[in-house]
């Protein structure tokens, strides 16, 4: 036993020679490499390229004009603010739509359906995105799926357009955001004491009461978590409106994108990338302030 | 409320009723791309003219198959290259930073890893705006200074690669350190007692016991490249990877070989996930 312990305790001094901080300092280059080279320069990078403007042939000066532009820029503005309004709508929907989901895998349900309806939650995120948005476009278009079930059923008499709407596009974006809502609340709700909702009942509570008092204050942290990253995907995609919105109705990511590609205007393109970065940043750390949480609890 | 607690029949139904109707929405649309793969219609929509396997092996304009598309059959190409070049690349330094955040003290830890989390909170299209600007930054400054142009950081397969990297790494990292975190040192140090080095003891003990984690975060690694659209779209070149394709299709309106090609990536993709659950099962937690 003796002997043991003090191999361990050598071992233990080892790991403060300097020998050993080289081991460490080699185990951090890939780290350092990766979290530098790729996230923090290209970053610091977009932030200064926002805060120039172009005089001619690489020839920059330092301003705010990108900045002055969008807050000038009605469009620009509008299209921020709709992205941001719609985002919340659909994080909202989600919740609505997932909460019942949630409830009903981790407390009506037991055993093996139990771990089977929670499967199929996940299929959708095994699928991508493209597929999937894919597939709402031949369930919603003029001459998809619904609209000839609507004709053949007598309802409608024409062809009927579903598609490039704001309504389709809610559809596409709660579709592709429902995983990873009902995944945290599912691993929320099994916590919670069916004993507890039991004591509920016995002192006379009814649903609405019991739902209220006791089963969402005790999913709080799951919802927090859930709605963060619905929040975030749903601002940062691009794919959904594109493909399922209205030609009116920008989403910012489609302005981005035209300010790079399209229009070859980096400059503006990178102040707009930097404002949704900030207000993403931002909901995310309110989010995680309100819910009581770090940024390192919700991941896991 | 639960099962425990007696409700009237027709709450009971009509909760299950709901809870079918959601799995109705959630089956929808990947049925139906997978179903009209055989649709015999050269545009993938209503009316349903029978059955066809032409969308998977047609060879004549315009009815070509995916097995005979060849610049579908490119881009899947490409897909792969990426994915397991990313894979491969993301499962090595996660392992690294996993060893590294639950096994070494180091000076501004904590800073590091609140940074390494960051992918997950940026937006794709910023992570991939943000490495095109810094790659243009980088190519016109060693233009500058040296007089030659790195051509490999102009738009193209390694700077989707480097993106997709800048992501993915910070999932391998989470799952890979959640398995070293259960691991019992008790095991290493046996090995030290016995006369291993310490590179011997984590290549027999510890690298195996983070092996079934390795498997996984690499299968979820190469699934996330494979279907990667926002960060890949700002970053890709002339050679497209098979979501630009199939995006492009997708706007100027296609033929059904676009459902086969989706029905083959969701059985694909499928298959991979069963695998990596198996491969996990005594991990609780879910795929993330």
């Amino acid at each position: 036993m003796s002997s043991v312990s003090t191999l361990s305790g050598t071992a233990e001094q080892e790991r403060k020679v300097p020998v050993i901080k080289l081991g460490t300092f080699l185990l951090m280059l890939p780290l350092l490499l990766w979290l530098f080279l790729l996230i923090i320069l290209p970053h610091v990078d977009l932030l200064m390229v926002s805060l120039r403007e172009k005089l001619g042939y690489r020839e920059y000066a330092f301003s705010f004009q990108n900045y002055i532009e969008f807050f000038t820029e009605p469009l620009y503005w509008n299209t921020f603010v709709r992205t941001a309004v719609m985002s919340i709508i659909a994080t909202v929907i989600t919740l609505v739509v997932g909460f019942p989901i949630s409830y009903y895998i981790a407390k009506v349900l037991k055993g093996k359906k139990r771990s089977l309806l929670f499967m199929m939650c996940l299929i959708p995120f095994w699928v991508s995105e493209l597929v999937r948005t894919f597939g709402w476009m031949i369930l919603l278009r003029e001459s998809g799926v619904i609209s000839s079930f609507l004709q053949w059923a007598g309802v409608v008499d024409g062809p009927v357009e579903m598609l490039y709407n704001d309504a389709s596009l809610m559809v596409g974006l709660v579709y592709t955001s429902m995983l990873f809502m009902v995944v945290p609340l599912v691993s929320v709700l099994d916590t919670l004491d069916d004993s507890l909702i039991e004591a509920g009942y016995d002192l006379g509570g009814n649903t609405f009461n019991i739902l209220r008092e006791i089963v969402i204050p005790h999913a709080m942290p799951g919802i927090a978590s859930g709605c963060i990253v619905v929040f975030m995907l749903t601002l940062g995609n691009y794919l959904t409106p594109t493909l399922l919105g209205g030609k009116d109705g920008l989403w910012f990511t489609e302005q981005i994108y035209n300010q790079f590609i399209t229009r070859f205007n980096w400059e503006s393109g990178s102040a707009f990338g930097f404002l949704l970065l900030i207000l993403s940043s931002a909901i995310v750390f309110v989010g995680l302030k309100l819910s009581r949480q770090t940024l390192a609890d919700t991941v896991k | 409320m639960i099962p425990s607690i007696p409700q009237s029949k027709f709450s009971t139904r009509l909760y299950a009723a709901y809870v079918t109707l959601f799995f109705l929405y959630l089956a929808a649309p990947l049925i139906v791309v997978g179903v009209f793969a055989f649709n015999d219609s050269l545009f993938p929509s209503m009316p349903w003219n029978g059955v066809t396997f032409d969308w998977f092996l047609g060879t004549e304009s315009p009815r070509v198959g995916v097995f005979h598309d060849s610049q579908l059959l490119e881009s899947i190409g490409y897909s792969a290259f990426i994915a397991i070049c990313v894979t491969l690349m993301a499962v090595a330094v996660g392992t690294c930073n996993a060893f590294l955040f639950e096994r070494h003290s180091f000076p501004f830890k904590n800073i590091l890893y609140i940074v390494a989390l960051m992918p997950l909170v940026v937006p794709g299209v910023i992570l991939g705006i943000s490495m095109l600007v810094f790659a243009n930054s980088l190519v016109n400054g060693i233009e500058d200074l040296f007089g030659f142009e790195l051509d490999i950081l102009r738009p193209g397969l390694f700077l989707v690669i480097l993106g997709q990297f800048a992501f993915v790494t910070t999932i391998t990292t989470l799952v890979i350190s959640a398995r070293l975190r259960k691991f019992d040192t008790s095991l290493e140090e046996a090995a030290l007692n016995l006369g291993a080095t310490k590179w011997e003891a984590v290549q027999t003990i510890t690298l195996p016991f983070l092996k079934p984690a390795m498997i996984g975060a690499g299968i979820v690694c190469f699934l996330m490249s494979f279907e990667n659209f926002n960060t890949t779209l700002m970053l890709v070149g002339s050679d497209s990877p098979l979501t630009i394709t199939m995006f492009d299709r997708l706007k100027q309106g296609s033929t059904p070989a676009l459902n086969a090609a989706s029905l083959m990536l969701m059985v694909v993709s499928g298959g991979l996930a069963l695998i990596s659950v198996f491969v996990q099962r005594d991990r609780t937690a879910s795929p993330e």
